[in-house]
């Protein structure tokens, strides 16, 4: 649906060259729900810019369809921008325009009839839950209801795409589930790709089939949530994914070792049994539990006692009962 | 009674009547054609500049130069320099029809740039998204930038007929008409103060009328306010 080769974004400053994208290759699928996750100025806000073209890349090539950006004449650039649509963090909606216009707008422009357009409109606040808010204006609906009005807006010109810049960063943990449960819904039933740029984790576990992990403008890891979630190889996935323990810093002792759980082992009582057949006390040091695609997965990190008989012993017990461990820096 | 003969008597009513319409026509008429020079010069400087929405430092530096250029010639001397300019558009150096032309002249600039300002309190997201939508410039000025700012607008025309409103009273310079040139008339050539003093409150009460009325409709049209 969606590939990225080679894109570079740099801007310039009065000082010096600022390059916000760096040589990023991705390729998004019909159907997927992409996450881009990476921590505040990696480039996620450059990159989606990109998609659409809203930034042009200083190199590199973005094609929809089979079809580079850059080849398109001005025209047939903003034609594509309806099949590619994007929310934001700020919702960006008219503020002079009730729900109703806002969601009207695209459909005003690409020069669909007003009656038809309203009655679009009507149809697709209804989806998003809005039926009865249609003649409010921005100021008076909440954050969440807002989001819902851009995401209904964004869905107005039957996109094939939907691009979501950091879309429930500014909303609180109860309004972020619903609006990411309503574009997993629209995921489903309309077909519509999404790319969700966000910060944080717990947004790409929710929804996200696929992650990119953004450092410094360039790619350090791609690939399916799960794989990326039990084994996190470069640093900034693992300081993204990883638990941490609030006394990292003053760990003594033993070797520390991350335990992942999926969805079977968990309902055993590993660490008791362990601590029992091992005769050695381990030290919970932080633990988490994530629902990916519908599945729990749990990780624990543990630091072992120092003497090294215990270790080998609880590291084979492990081995002997199939629980995924690597060893993990304190 | 002989004070208010002298005043209101003997077709000094009509006087002050013609006085105020030559005014208030002299307002409307510099303040819509400021606008229609001044909203494609606001759009010019705003969409040109850097982070407009078609940037040309080029064309912002010419225009951005010219409008500051004007706005700095004081307005007595820029109607003595445009004189052929009035002349050619209106066949006459003097008169009220002239003193509109150079009244557009300086005011235009000045409404360009209250324009512009107007534009960039537009969030910069909202446009964002009228383009990701695939708005071209030319619906994002009229569908999005205009309706954004009309509150904005409302307001700076408040502005801009205060002001030109009171620059009116130079018609007297070029023997035109109204309030101002009355007041003058009367009041520093004739030594009737009283004669100044009605049309000068006239005055005050007509620039009131305009202000509160564009700030009461600027009000009433922003959406932005929770609850209406």
């Amino acid at each position: 649906m969606i590939e990225l080769c080679n894109v570079s974004k740099t801007f310039q400053t009065d000082h010096a060259e600022v390059e916000a994208v760096r040589n990023v290759s991705l390729n998004i699928e019909k159907g997927d729900i992409f996450g881009i996750i990476g921590l505040s100025g990696a480039g996620k806000s450059t990159l989606v810019r990109c998609i659409n073209f809203l930034e042009v890349p200083t190199s590199g090539e973005v094609k929809f369809k089979g079809t580079s950006l850059a080849s398109l004449s001005k025209k047939e650039l903003l034609e594509t921008r309806r099949k590619i649509s994007m929310i934001f963090q700020s919702f960006n909606l008219l503020s002079q325009r009730t729900a109703l216009k806002n969601v009207c707008y695209p459909l005003e422009i690409a020069g669909v009839p007003k009656k038809e357009a309203e009655k679009k409109a009507r149809e697709l606040l209804s989806v998003v839950g809005l039926e009865d808010r249609v003649n409010s204006y921005p100021a008076q609906l909440s954050g969440g209801q807002k989001q819902r009005v851009a995401i209904a807006r964004a869905l107005a010109t039957d996109p094939e795409v939907l691009l979501c810049d950091e879309a429930t960063s500014a909303l609180d943990p109860n309004t972020t589930r619903s609006i990411l449960d309503l574009l997993k819904n629209i995921n489903e039933t309309m077909g519509v790709t999404i790319i969700v740029i966000t910060h944080e984790m717990k947004v790409v576990e929710q929804i996200c089939t696929k992650v990119a992990v953004l450092d410094r403008g360039t790619v350090a890891e791609t690939g399916p949530v799960r794989e990326i979630f039990l084994a996190p190889q470069s640093q900034i996935a693992r300081e993204l994914i990883l638990p941490k323990s609030a006394a990292v810093a003053e760990v003594r002792g033993g070797p520390v070792i991350r335990l992942v759980f999926d969805g079977q082992s968990s309902f055993e009582p590993v660490i008791s049994n362990l601590s029992l057949e091992c005769h050695a006390a381990v030290n919970i040091l932080g633990a988490d539990t994530k629902n990916i695609g519908g599945k729990a997965y749990g990780q624990i990190l543990l630091q072992l006692p120092a003497d090294e008989g215990s270790c080998v012993r609880i590291r084979n017990y492990l081995t002997g009962r199939n629980i995924k461990f690597e060893e993990a820096e304190a | 009674m002989e004070v208010l003969n002298n005043l209101f008597g003997d077709g000094m009513l009509a006087m002050y009547g013609e006085a105020i319409l030559v005014t208030v026509k002299i307002t409307l008429l510099s303040t819509l054609l400021s606008y229609i020079l001044g909203i494609p010069l606001g759009v010019l400087l705003y969409g040109t500049s850097k982070d407009g929405i078609f940037p040309s430092a080029p064309v912002n530096g010419i225009v951005g130069t010219v409008v500051n250029i004007i706005r700095s010639i004081p307005f007595i001397i820029l109607l003595v320099m445009t004189q052929p300019v009035a002349k050619l558009i209106t066949g006459s150096k003097i008169g009220d029809d002239a003193f509109i032309v150079y009244l557009v002249i300086a005011a235009a600039p000045f409404v360009a740039r209250m324009i512009e300002s107007s534009f960039r309190e537009v969030d910069r997201g909202v446009i964002e998204a009228a383009q990701s939508m695939g708005s071209n410039n030319f619906q994002i000025i009229t569908k999005v930038l205009l309706p954004e700012a009309k509150p904005s607008l409302i307001v700076g025309s408040a502005i801009a007929i205060t002001t030109i409103l009171g620059y009116t009273p130079m018609t007297y310079l070029i023997a035109g008409g109204g309030l101002g040139q009355m007041a003058i008339q009367y009041g520093l050539y004739r030594f009737e103060s009283d004669i100044m003093y009605i049309s000068s409150i006239l005055l005050i009460i007509l620039v009131q009328i305009m202000q509160e009325t564009l700030n009461y409709i600027a009000k009433k049209s922003d959406k932005r306010i929770r609850g209406k």
